[in-house]
């Protein structure tokens, strides 16, 4: 018999295994997302490519840094958003199915329930970004060799404690409302698209937006990442960047877990766990 | 002495609904309340099947998700084992388990990746799983190579026996059984009742059956509570139901307190 710590780990594996099992059955899908991820990473790179046809390479500005620039904003994007749409739909996905009332009903913390689904995403999300840059690097000729991997990395590890905050507060749509919630979680990721800087600085923006800008852990993700893969930032020269992350991921994770807790229980009031259309 | 396996007291239960009124304007809605159960007292000892009857709104399904910590009751409490579903919901769920009319499974997965999620769910490591998968599976005369065959493509029947093994295999020792013969043949409809007189023969469980099958009522239910309109008419075993009305079957039974059958009426659901 194993006790409560061991029962809990052994459903935190159940739930990334379950999505595992997932993934195996509905391959073709991965398929085409991953041909979707690639073709939208190349894209991004060959508009740079083609703002020198546009006039756009003369005097200081640097082509090869601009193209960089975009790529790593497409990348990053292209991960950051896969985790977080594969949490933030935790709960969609368990509506589609008609399992979440028997999810709900297991002897398993919500803390373990939807760390398990995290920590799929961030394997699979880290797999399939890392396919989509080995064909970015053939493709651009990427030089990273000022680029500092280790400095990147940190912040990589440090952005997924926000991000996961933002995602399970999201994932709270679907069970606030079952028929627009799915809907709502997308406006969330357009709008962190929006704000965040992935393709351009936040100086760009309207002052409200560039204000929300600020608050987007991604935003700091981002520029972190940046510094390190362009201007060859080392994990020491990152702190400040990470200790916001982890700021934020320390403010974000309890209130996504109150928030979920808050709307478990208003779901449960309502009834509102079995409707599903 | 043992808790009681159910322990209801003052439950009561109503879904919020925005409704309008007939030939109200469109945008004139107000909220209105249905009482899915009313003011209910329930205790149910350990060991045995207990039956809930009752047609479709009558409140069964909302008494079963109560118990399942799925619903939370507007008044009254409601303990399994000793633990209440509101305040000890984690350890009520160590006792629960679930079988309900529509077999909710991961249909692209197979039944040994769907029971393995539910027994890791349940603290099970997958090694200790496939093997009593195969012997629950064999118990309910499903043979091994619909184990990695996806959900979809089994029938109904096979469906439901999957789902009935699921709910073993979690070893509960309370059993919420939700119309889980409903919409099946009637070869499928007998193997599933006769897989569970069996299970229930070989370990000590307590079964909470909803249905509105009388004859599997009778057949299977050591003591049958009569549900309508969320208050309970009857409760007794078959045998005293049927000598205290002087009626020959529980559906007479039903009839004589209700002046309805029990197909009769098919309003919608009061659990949505």
């Amino acid at each position: 018999m194993i006790g409560v710590r061991g029962s809990e780990m052994s459903a935190l594996f159940g739930f990334a295994e379950r999505q595992l099992y997932v993934y195996k059955r509905y391959w073709v899908w991965e398929v085409v997302w991953l041909f979707y991820s690639i073709v939208s990473v190349l894209s991004i790179g060959f508009l740079a490519s083609g703002l020198s046809s546009l006039g756009a390479g003369g005097g200081s500005f640097d082509l090869r840094k601009a193209q960089l620039y975009l790529l790593i904003g497409a990348l990053l994007w292209g991960y950051l958003s896969l985790v977080f749409m594969e949490a933030a739909y935790a709960i969609a996905w368990e509506r589609w199915e008609g399992t979440i009332e028997y999810t709900f009903m297991a002897p398993v913390r919500r803390v373990t329930h939807l760390m398990g689904i995290c920590l799929f995403a961030i394997v699979y999300g880290l797999g399939r970004t890392f396919i989509v840059l080995l064909v970015a690097i053939a493709i651009f000729d990427i030089d990273f060799s000022h680029a500092d991997i280790a400095g990147a990395l940190v912040v990589l590890a440090a952005s997924m404690a926000p991000l996961i905050g933002l995602a399970i507060l999201t994932s709270v749509l679907p069970l606030l409302s079952p028929q627009k919630g799915e809907q709502m979680s997308f406006a969330v990721q357009g709008f962190m698209l929006l704000v965040s800087g992935v393709y351009y600085p936040l100086t760009v923006l309207p002052w409200p937006l560039e204000l929300a800008g600020y608050a987007s852990p991604l935003t700091y993700a981002l520029a972190g990442m940046r510094s390190s893969l362009l201007q060859g930032a080392t994990a020491a020269d990152q702190l400040p960047t990470v200790a916001i992350l982890l700021g934020m991921g320390v403010v974000l994770i309890p209130l996504g877990f109150a928030v979920f807790t808050w709307a478990e229980r208003r779901a449960k009031r309502l009834g509102l766990l079995k409707r599903s259309g | 002495m043992s808790s009681p396996a159910i322990e209801i007291r003052g439950v009561r239960k109503a879904f919020r609904r925005r409704e309008r009124e007939s030939g109200a304007p469109w945008w004139r809605r107000g909220w209105k309340d249905k009482v899915a159960l009313h003011e209910l007292d329930l205790t149910v000892e350990p060991g045995g099947v207990t039956g809930i009857l009752g047609p479709n709104g009558s409140g069964k399904s909302t008494l079963i998700r109560i118990l399942g910590t799925l619903l939370t009751p507007d008044a009254g409490t409601a303990k399994v084992f000793g633990c209440d579903v509101v305040t000890d919901a984690l350890q009520v769920r160590r006792h629960v388990n679930r079988v309900s009319v529509e077999a909710a499974f991961f249909k692209e997965l197979s039944p040994w990746e769907n029971m393995v999620y539910a027994s890791r769910l349940y603290g099970n490591t997958s090694r200790q799983t496939r093997r009593r998968v195969i012997e629950i599976l064999d118990l309910l005369g499903l043979s091994k190579d619909v184990v990695d065959q996806p959900m979809k493509q089994l029938s109904r029947g096979q469906q439901q026996k999957v789902a009935i093994a699921r709910s073993f295999l979690t070893a509960p020792s309370l059993l919420l059984m939700d119309e889980p013969t409903t919409g099946l043949d009637p070869r499928s409809k007998k193997e599933v009742q006769a897989v569970l007189d069996t299970l229930r023969a070989e370990r000590e469980i307590t079964v909470l059956l909803c249905t509105h099958d009388m004859d599997e009522a009778a057949a299977l239910c050591d003591r049958v509570l009569m549900l309508d309109g969320g208050h309970v008419l009857a409760d007794g075993t078959p045998d005293e139901l049927c000598a205290r009305h002087g009626a020959g079957t529980l559906e007479d039974v039903f009839m004589q307190m209700t002046g309805k059958t029990l197909e009769a009426d098919e309003a919608e659901e009061v659990t949505l």
